[in-house]
C-alpha cells in the first residue's frame, strides 16, 4: 500500500568544511523518501523556508580541538539556534551530535570511546519511546540495527543532571542486545546508561550517534534507519497512514 | 635560520652517492646537463631517478605485462592511475601503492600518508574515491614490536580515510616472521568519474600559469622517495623519522571537495598530486608529458618555515598539496574554489615553449634541466639485471607433503587453523575503518568474498578486493604469481561481478641480489600469463625493492588489486550460509593435493614447502562465467572461495560470517585418499556454494553446461559443522576461536 504524503518535506542538510556524511543524508532523505533536501553550506544564514535541520556525520573542521567545537561557531549555526528555539526540528548524527552538544542545544558531552578506538560496527538499538516526533513510525521498545562508526560517542553527563535526563524520559536510544536488553556488553562506547540517542526537553532536537541515513536505502540492508526520517516527515505532514514511495535505486 | 648554503654551488659525486646515486649516474648526468650539476639539480637529478621515482630496476620487466585492450582507457603509465570505462560514461581509476618504510620507520603517519598518497592519485584525475583497501604483511604477531605496528598502522589507516570520508572496505592481512623488521603496507583507492570530467596530468599551452593548490610546504618528507624508499632499512630506522610526512585528512578532505569542483568546472588543463619527490616529480612529469617546459619562482611558494634551500622546496614531501595548470581566462575561478574550500592557491609559475625545467629563488636561476630526463617514461637510467635461481628452491618443491602423517584428530587441525592470525577473523582492524560513510557499500567487509561498492547513477557495482599468498610465491614464483591473479580474480567472480582489470604493487627485496631478481622477473612473467589468460590488463600500480632489513628479505610479495563490474548491483552474492535446509556444493574439484605452501604446513608443521599446486586458466574462466551467471539468475545463496585451510576452513567460515546468526552444516564428502589433502589442501579453482532448495534443479542444470565439475556435498543446518567422521564442532566454539584470536593477541 503506497500513499504519497500531502506535501513534501524541506531539510536543509548543514555543510561544514570536513563533513563527509553529507551526500548519505541527502540520498536518504531525497533520492530514497523522496523528500526535497539540499546542502545548506556552514557560511549561509537562511534557513527560513526549511522544515527541518540536519546536521550530519563527519568530521567538521578536522575534529581539531575537540569534536565539533570550532562548527558551533560556524555563521549557520546561530541560525539554526534560533531555528529550534522557534520549535523547528532538528536532528544531529554522530558530528551532528557532538555539534548539538557543543551548542548546548542538546546536553552531555561525547567523550572518547571506552576502548579507545575508532568503531564501525552494525549496533542494535533499543527504542526507548515512540510518542516524538522522531521515532512515531518504530513500535515501543522495537529493536533496530544501524551502524555506528565513531572515535568519540561515549555519552557523558554528570549524575543529577543525568538523572534528570532520564526523568524527563530524554532518552530516545539506547544499545542493546539483539534482545532489547542495554547490558554493558552491548553497550559499544562506554556511553552512559547505554545511551545512544537524546532529544532536549522540548522534544524538537534529537542527537544520536548511530547513522540511520546508512541503513534506509534497502540495497544496504534491512533499512531500520529509515524511521527516524519517516518519523519525521510524518511529525511535519501529520499524515499517520502516509507510507513514503521509496525511490528506486539507479535507473 | 639563515641559509648558509650556496644553492647554485656545483655538486659532487659523494653527494651523489649520499643520495643513492651511483659514479655512472652522476657521470649520465653531467653529460646530459653539459656541465657538473649544482646542489639543487644534482638533488632533483637524484630524487627522480630513484628506484622509488625512476622504476629503473623494474620498467623493463614490467614492459612486458598486458596493459592495454578491454575495457582500459589509459594506458598504464600514462596518467597518475589505470582508467577503465564502466559504461554508462562513466570511468574507475584506481590502484595500490606501498608505504613500507615510512611505516616500519613511523607506523601511524607512514600508514596514514600511504593512504593520502593513493587517495590523491586517484581524485587529481577527477575521480571522487569510493572504496580504499589495503594489503598489509607483518612479522610475527607474538612479537610486541609487531603488535606496535600492527596498532599504528591500522589506527593511521583508520586516522586517515575515517575523516577523509572514504569507506575502506576490503584487504588482507597477513602475518610471518619474514615481514618483522619491514612490514608492507599497501593501500589502494578507486575511484569514479564522470568520462568528460578526466583530468589530464600532461601539461600544456605556452603562458599558461602553473598554480600550486594545497597545504603549505614544509621540511617533512625531504629524502622520502630516495634515502627512505630506495634503500634497504638499517638498525638506526628511528633516526630517519624527520624523512616521514605527517598527514592532515580534513585539509585533504578540503582539496578533494575543491579539486573535483574544479574538474566540473572545466578551468584546469592539467593537473597532478605532489607525492614523493613533491614539487619535482610533479613539475618534471607534467612538463615532459605535455612536451614542453616549465618556470617556476620558488619565492612565490606558500611556506611554513622560513628561509628553506631550494633543494629543500623542491624535494619536500609535505602533503595535500597539488600542482595545476589553468586554462587561459579560468584564473579567477580557480582562486575562487579554493578560496571558498579555505585553502592555498598561488600561482608560481608559468608554462613555457621548449624542454627546460627553470626554477628560480630570489630572482637567481637556481636549477635548468631538461624534464624529460627525469621523467619515467622519459630519459631516465633503465637497468636489466642479473637473476639467478635460488639455490634453496629445487629442495623446498621436492618435499612431498603427503610423507608427512595423517592428522589424528582433523576437528582439532580445523580450530588450530582458525585460531591462526592469518586465517583468524580481521574484524579487530576493520572494525577501526569506516566501512560505510558514502552509503555505497553493498557489501560491508568480512561478508563476502570481495567487497561490492555500487555507482550512483548507474545501478553496476564494482568488486573489489586484493590477494597475495605470499608462501606461494617464495615456493614458485612464477605458479605462486598467477595463483594471486586467478584467487582475486576468484573472489571478485564469488561477489558476482566479473573481473576486469588488475592494479599492482610488487614488494620484493634488494634488486641487486640475482636470488631476489629471480623472483620478481618470474612472478612478473606469472602475472603476465595470468592476465592475458583471463583478459584483465594492468592498468598500473607500483614497485617496492630493498625491502629488506638487516640482510633479512621479505617474503616475495606481488600483490593484486582486482576490480570487478556487476551489471545490477542488488544481485550481490556474500559468503555465508543463510537458512538451514540449503544445499551445499562445491565448483570445481581438486587433481593436487594442494598442501604445498599451505597454512596446514605450516600452522602444523611449521614448514613453508612444497610443490605449489598448478592454475588452470580454462578451467578458472569457466569458473568465473558459472558464478557471474549463477548470481545475475539468483540461482546461490552464497559463494565463497577455497583458499587458506582448505575446504574446511571455507566450510566452517560460510557458516559463521554472520556471527549473529550462525548456520550449521551437515557435508557428507569423503575420501579414500589422504584426508590432510581433502580437508586442508588448497588446489585453487574451487568455491563452496549453497542453495535454495528450491532452486536445485535450475541451479543443477546451469551448473551442468558450464564443463565446472560440481559436487553435491552437504545440507546446512544446526548449530554445529560436521563433515563424515573427520570434524564435529559445535560453531560456538569455531566462532570463538576465529572471532576472538586477534582481539586475543593485539591486547595482550
Amino acid at each position: 500500500m503506497t500513499r504519497v504524503t500531502d506535501r513534501v518535506t524541506r531539510w536543509g542538510v548543514v555543510v561544514f568544511p570536513g563533513s563527509n556524511c553529507d551526500k548519505d543524508a541527502l540520498d536518504a532523505v531525497g533520492r530514497i523518501l523522496g523528500q526535497q533536501a539540499r546542502a545548506i553550506w556552514h557560511r549561509t544564514q537562511q534557513l527560513d523556508d526549511l522544515d527541518v535541520v540536519l546536521l550530519p556525520g563527519g568530521f567538521s573542521h578536522g575534529d581539531y580541538l575537540r569534536a565539533g567545537a570550532i562548527a558551533r561557531f560556524a555563521p549557520v549555526m546561530d541560525k539554526v539556534i534560533d531555528f529550534a528555539r522557534n520549535g523547528g526540528l532538528v536532528i544531529g548524527i554522530c558530528n551532528g551530535f557532538q555539534v548539538l552538544t557543543e551548542t548546548g542545544l542538546l546536553p552531555g558531552a561525547l567523550m572518547r570511546n571506552a576502548g579507545l578506538r575508532f568503531i564501525c560496527r552494525e549496533v542494535s538499538l533499543r527504542v526507548e519511546r515512540n510518542d516524538t516526533f522522531f521515532t512515531r513510525r518504530y513500535r515501543d521498545r522495537q529493536v533496530i540495527n544501524i551502524p555506528i562508526a565513531h572515535n568519540e560517542g561515549s555519552f557523558y553527563l554528570p549524575p543529577d543532571q543525568l538523572q534528570e535526563l532520564e526523568a524527563n524520559r530524554q532518552v530516545v536510544f539506547r544499545y542493546c542486545d539483539a534482545d532489547g536488553n542495554a547490558t554493558p556488553e552491548a553497550n559499544p562506547n562506554g556511553s552512559l546508561n547505554n545511551i545512544a540517542g537524546i532529544i532536549n526537553r522540548e522534544g524538537n532536537v534529537l542527537g544520536m550517534m548511530p547513522h540511520p541515513e546508512r541503513r534506509t536505502d534497502p540495497i544496504l540492508g534491512v533499512p531500520d534507519g529509515a524511521g527516524v526520517f519517516r518519523s519525521i516527515i510524518n511529525s511535519i505532514t501529520g499524515n499517520r497512514l502516509e507510507s513514503v514511495t521509496p525511490g528506486r535505486f539507479g535507473r | 635560520m639563515e641559509s648558509t648554503h650556496d644553492p647554485t654551488r656545483p655538486g659532487t659525486l659523494q653527494e651523489a652517492l649520499d643520495q643513492t646515486m651511483n659514479e655512472e649516474e652522476f657521470n649520465r648526468v653531467c653529460e646530459i646537463l653539459g656541465r657538473v650539476p649544482n646542489v639543487t639539480e644534482l638533488a632533483i637529478f637524484a630524487v627522480m631517478w630513484s628506484e622509488h621515482c625512476s622504476y629503473k630496476n623494474s620498467i623493463l620487466e614490467l614492459k612486458t605485462l598486458p596493459r592495454s585492450g578491454g575495457r582500459l582507457l589509459v594506458e598504464a603509465g600514462e596518467e597518475n592511475a589505470g582508467l577503465v570505462d564502466i559504461g554508462d560514461g562513466y570511468a574507475v581509476a584506481f590502484k595500490i601503492e606501498s608505504h613500507n618504510h615510512p611505516s616500519a620507520v613511523e607506523p601511524f603517519q607512514g600508514a596514514a600518508t600511504g593512504v593520502g598518497g593513493i587517495l590523491r592519485d586517484i581524485f587529481t584525475m577527477g575521480a571522487r574515491p569510493l572504496a580504499a583497501l589495503d594489503s598489509l604483511h607483518f612479522g610475527d604477531p607474538g612479537d610486541p614490536h609487531t603488535r606496535y605496528l600492527v596498532d599504528g598502522v591500522v589506527r593511521g589507516i583508520g586516522h586517515y580515510g575515517n575523516c577523509f570520508g572514504v569507506p575502506t572496505v576490503a584487504g588482507e592481512v597477513c602475518f610471518d616472521p619474514a615481514y618483522s623488521g619491514n612490514p608492507l603496507i599497501n593501500a589502494m583507492a578507486v575511484g569514479v568519474v564522470k568520462i568528460e570530467n578526466i583530468m589530464s596530468a600532461k601539461a600544456s599551452g605556452v603562458g599558461n600559469s602553473v598554480f600550486y593548490v594545497g597545504s603549505k610546504t614544509g621540511r617533512d618528507g625531504i629524502y622520502g622517495a630516495s634515502v627512505l624508499a630506495s634503500r634497504e632499512l638499517s638498525g638506526d630506522d628511528e633516526a630517519k623519522r624527520p624523512t616521514v610526512q605527517v598527514g592532515d585528512p580534513f585539509a585533504e578532505k578540503l582539496l578533494l571537495e575543491a579539486t573535483l569542483e574544479l574538474a566540473e568546472s572545466g578551468a584546469v588543463e592539467s593537473i597532478q598530486d605532489m607525492g614523493a619527490a613533491g614539487l619535482t616529480c610533479s613539475s618534471s612529469e607534467m612538463s615532459a608529458a605535455g612536451g614542453v617546459g616549465m618556470e617556476i619562482d620558488l619565492d612565490l611558494v606558500p611556506l611554513r618555515e622560513r628561509e628553506m634551500d631550494p633543494w629543500e622546496i623542491m624535494l619536500s614531501e609535505s602533503q595535500e598539496r597539488m600542482l595545476l595548470v589553468a586554462k587561459k581566462g579560468r584564473e579567477a575561478q580557480i582562486r575562487r574554489v579554493f578560496d571558498k574550500w579555505e585553502l592555498e592557491a598561488v600561482e608560481i609559475g608559468k608554462v613555457i615553449d621548449g624542454d627546460r625545467l627553470r626554477i628560480f629563488q630570489k630572482g637567481r636561476l637556481v636549477a635548468d634541466v631538461p624534464p624529460w630526463y627525469l621523467a619515467l617514461g622519459g630519459g631516465v637510467p633503465r637497468y636489466r639485471r642479473e637473476y639467478r635461481r635460488p639455490a634453496d628452491l629445487d629442495g623446498l618443491e621436492a618435499f612431498d607433503p603427503l610423507s608427512l602423517p595423517e592428522p589424528e584428530d582433523p576437528g582439532r587441525v580445523l580450530l588450530k587453523l582458525l585460531s591462526d592470525p592469518e586465517i583468524a577473523s580481521k574484524a579487530w582492524i576493520y572494525e577501526q575503518y569506516d566501512c560505510s560513510v558514502r552509503t555505497n557499500s553493498v557489501v560491508e567487509p568480512g561478508f563476502g568474498d570481495a567487497a561490492l561498492i555500487r555507482v550512483e547513477g548507474t545501478g553496476k557495482a564494482l568488486a573489489v578486493k586484493t590477494d597475495c599468498n605470499a608462501r606461494y610465491v617464495r615456493l614458485n614464483p612464477r605458479l605462486g604469481a598467477k595463483q594471486a591473479v586467478v584467487e582475486a580474480a576468484r573472489n571478485v567472480a564469488c561477489a558476482g561481478a566479473r573481473p576486469v582489470a588488475i592494479t599492482n604493487c610488487l614488494n620484493f627485496g634488494h634488486p641487486y641480489k640475482p636470488d631476489v631478481y629471480y623472483f620478481f622477473h618470474e612472478a612478473v612473467a606469472g602475472m603476465g600469463e595470468a592476465c592475458r589468460a583471463l583478459d584483465t590488463p594492468v592498468t598500473g600500480g607500483n614497485v617496492s625493492f630493498y625491502n629488506e632489513t638487516q640482510g633479512q628479505t621479505i617474503l616475495p610479495t606481488p600483490v593484486i588489486g582486482m576490480l570487478g563490474l556487476m551489471d545490477d548491483a542488488s544481485k550481490s552474492v556474500t559468503a555465508g550460509f543463510k537458512q538451514e535446509g540449503d544445499v551445499v556444493y562445491q565448483l570445481g574439484k581438486s587433481d593436487h593435493h594442494g598442501l604445498g605452501g599451505s597454512s596446514y604446513l605450516k600452522v602444523m608443521h611449521g614448514r613453508i614447502a612444497g610443490p605449489v599446486a598448478p592454475v588452470d586458466f580454462g578451467h578458472e574462466k569457466r569458473l568465473i562465467d558459472l558464478l557471474v551467471n549463477l548470481a545475475s539468475q539468483e540461482l546461490i545463496q552464497s559463494a565463497h572461495d577455497v583458499s587458506d585451510g582448505g575446504l574446511s576452513v571455507c566450510l566452517a567460515e560460510c557458516c559463521m560470517v554472520d556471527r549473529r546468526s550462525p548456520v550449521g552444516v551437515v557435508v557428507d564428502y569423503p575420501t579414500e585418499s589422504s584426508t590432510a589433502a581433502h580437508l586442508f589442501g588448497e588446489a585453487p579453482g574451487r568455491v563452496v556454494v549453497s542453495v535454495k532448495s528450491g532452486l536445485v534443479a535450475r541451479f543443477e542444470a546451469e551448473a551442468g553446461k558450464s564443463g565446472v565439475p560440481v559436487r553435491r556435498i552437504g545440507v546446512t543446518g544446526g548449530d554445529r559443522f560436521i563433515w563424515n567422521d573427520y570434524i564435529d564442532v559445535d560453531l560456538e566454539t569455531v566462532i570463538d576461536r576465529y572471532y576472538n584470536t586477534i582481539p586475543n593477541i593485539m591486547n595482550e
